[in-house]
């Protein structure tokens, strides 16, 4: 970021009074329950599995499958967006969201063929998560692994 | 010698805007001016394959209905000037590709049509040409694209955050003598005031506004007073509130003439945050609503100051500010 002269910084302070607050509470008390029960329904698929004789382990992959698939068919039928409107983080953070942010671009940029458009732009939005997360989940496991050497 | 001061030009002979074409989609054609539009359509897609496309038909066709409109025959229109808010302008470009008038290809941001209402008067005062079109487009889906996110992501779009108009104006300027005419044109600088977020637009084009209204007024001497309407672009309401609160801290009261395209052309029920926004937002209030409105005899005299942010999406991730500007021109029945 480029350093700001005074007249920079005192515009900067004036305008901050005329910007309009997100409504935090709101947001906070949508992004729970609509978080909850995108979990509570990914907790009952995994219960589901566990009645059938899986092991909560055995049970995790199919459940993150389903709920993949429930984000990637409702982004599919432009219903993912509107959810997304009123709930917030709540419906990006759970997997519903994740495979949204990878759907959606699919999507968008089909237009520009499938090589360029779906295949090279389809981690446009996820690609950070997947770098990030990944790696990060290495070097903890490293950590982990070299603590208990 | 035209030149007022340091940035403002009087035509010696003010050209005349002599028709126009205005086209928008659904969402705009269901706000205040929806009886000002010459089409709404009935979805953005217009029947093309991709919104690019149909961007680009909406301002041809924009383009054809001004022409129409001015009654000047089509191989008497001797230059286009167009923009848009696309990476190479290629709405303007593949446009004028249909449309086979001789081109100019300009670029504002969202101040572009009063760009080219102010180049377009220079060259038809300046004998170059009798009759020329100004025209602009945005569409909110190509907008979306090539700024923000997919049309399908599932992210909240922030309070200050600007609805992209989806549409094209466009007007015939000529030396035909006709009202109502452009007689005056500020040509705005650069300015930038640190501000470097992307959602907030208003907030960052505002002191651009306010120094081009400033200049206006200083070169010309004129004041509000001699105005019926000063409109700026796209601030929405918060640019609108910064930039009404800094005219009168320097001197200026605007309060009782002042509105903003983007606040005007949606109704808040359909909830557009701060407002509105893209080069269309402008274009389709002047040349639609303002235009019409002003053969009427409703408003005289009208300061149209077109605001644009001219930040790219990669300027924005090396953490760079929003530079702005904003492009004023007088339009008056005399």
């Amino acid at each position: 970021m480029p350093v700001l002269t005074k007249e920079q910084q005192d515009y900067k302070r004036f305008a901050k009074n005329k910007k309009p607050k997100p409504p935090l509470l709101k947001n906070m008390i949508m992004a729970f329950i609509v978080g909850g029960i995108i979990c509570t329904i990914g907790q009952i698929i995994l219960n589901f599995f566990v009645s059938r004789g899986l092991t909560p382990g055995q049970a995790g992959g199919p459940t993150a499958i389903i709920m993949v698939f429930l984000g990637s068919f409702l982004t599919g039928i432009g219903v993912y967006d509107k959810i997304g409107k009123y709930a917030g983080a709540g419906s990006i953070v759970p997997i519903t969201g994740f495979a949204n942010s990878i759907v959606s671009p699919a999507m968008e940029f089909k237009r520009e063929g499938f090589v360029f458009g779906v295949a090279a732009k389809m981690f446009v939005v996820a690609g950070p998560v997947l770098v990030y997360g990944i790696s990060s989940a290495t070097l903890i496991g490293l950590i982990y692994y070299l603590l208990n050497m | 010698m035209k030149k007022l001061g340091s940035q403002t030009i009087k035509f010696e002979n003010p050209p005349s805007i002599i028709g126009t074409g205005t086209i928008v989609g659904p969402k705009e054609g269901q706000g205040r001016f929806k009886e000002y539009y010459d089409l709404i359509l009935k979805d953005s897609i217009y029947q093309e394959k991709s919104w690019e496309k149909a961007e680009t038909k909406i301002l041809k066709e924009a383009v054809e209905m001004a022409i129409k409109n001015s009654k000047v025959p089509t191989d008497k229109i001797e230059y286009l000037i167009a923009g848009d808010l696309l990476n190479q302008i290629i709405s303007a470009g593949f446009a004028a590709r249909e449309l086979g008038l001789p081109f100019l290809g300009i670029y504002g941001a969202c101040s572009t049509i009063a760009q080219g209402a102010l180049l377009g008067s220079m060259i038809v005062d300046g004998g170059f040409a009798e009759n020329l079109v100004a025209a602009v487009s945005s569409h909110f889906c190509t907008a979306e694209r090539q700024f923000r996110f997919p049309l399908e992501l599932g992210n909240q779009r922030k309070p200050t955050s600007q609805w992209t108009v989806t549409g094209a104006g466009a007007m015939v300027i000529s030396s035909q003598i006709q009202n109502p005419r452009i007689t005056f044109a500020t040509v705005g600088k650069v300015i930038d005031m640190g501000e470097a977020d992307p959602n907030d637009m208003g907030t960052a084009m505002a002191p651009a506004a306010v120094d081009t209204i400033v200049r206006h007024f200083q070169d010309t001497g004129k004041t509000p007073d001699d105005y019926d309407l000063i409109l700026t672009g796209d601030l929405g309401s918060i640019g609108k509130d910064i930039a009404e609160e800094l005219l009168k801290q320097k001197g200026y009261d605007i309060s009782n003439k002042y509105s903003d395209c983007g606040v005007l052309i949606f109704y808040p029920e359909q909830d557009v945050h701060a407002g509105a926004s893209g080069c269309a937002c402008a274009a389709v209030v002047t040349c639609g609503y303002i235009y019409k409105e002003m053969l009427n005899g409703k408003y005289n005299r009208v300061l149209l100051v077109a605001t644009g942010a001219l930040m790219s999406t990669t300027s924005t991730q090396q953490g760079e500010t929003i530079p702005c500007i904003a492009h004023a021109i007088s339009i008056e029945n005399l």
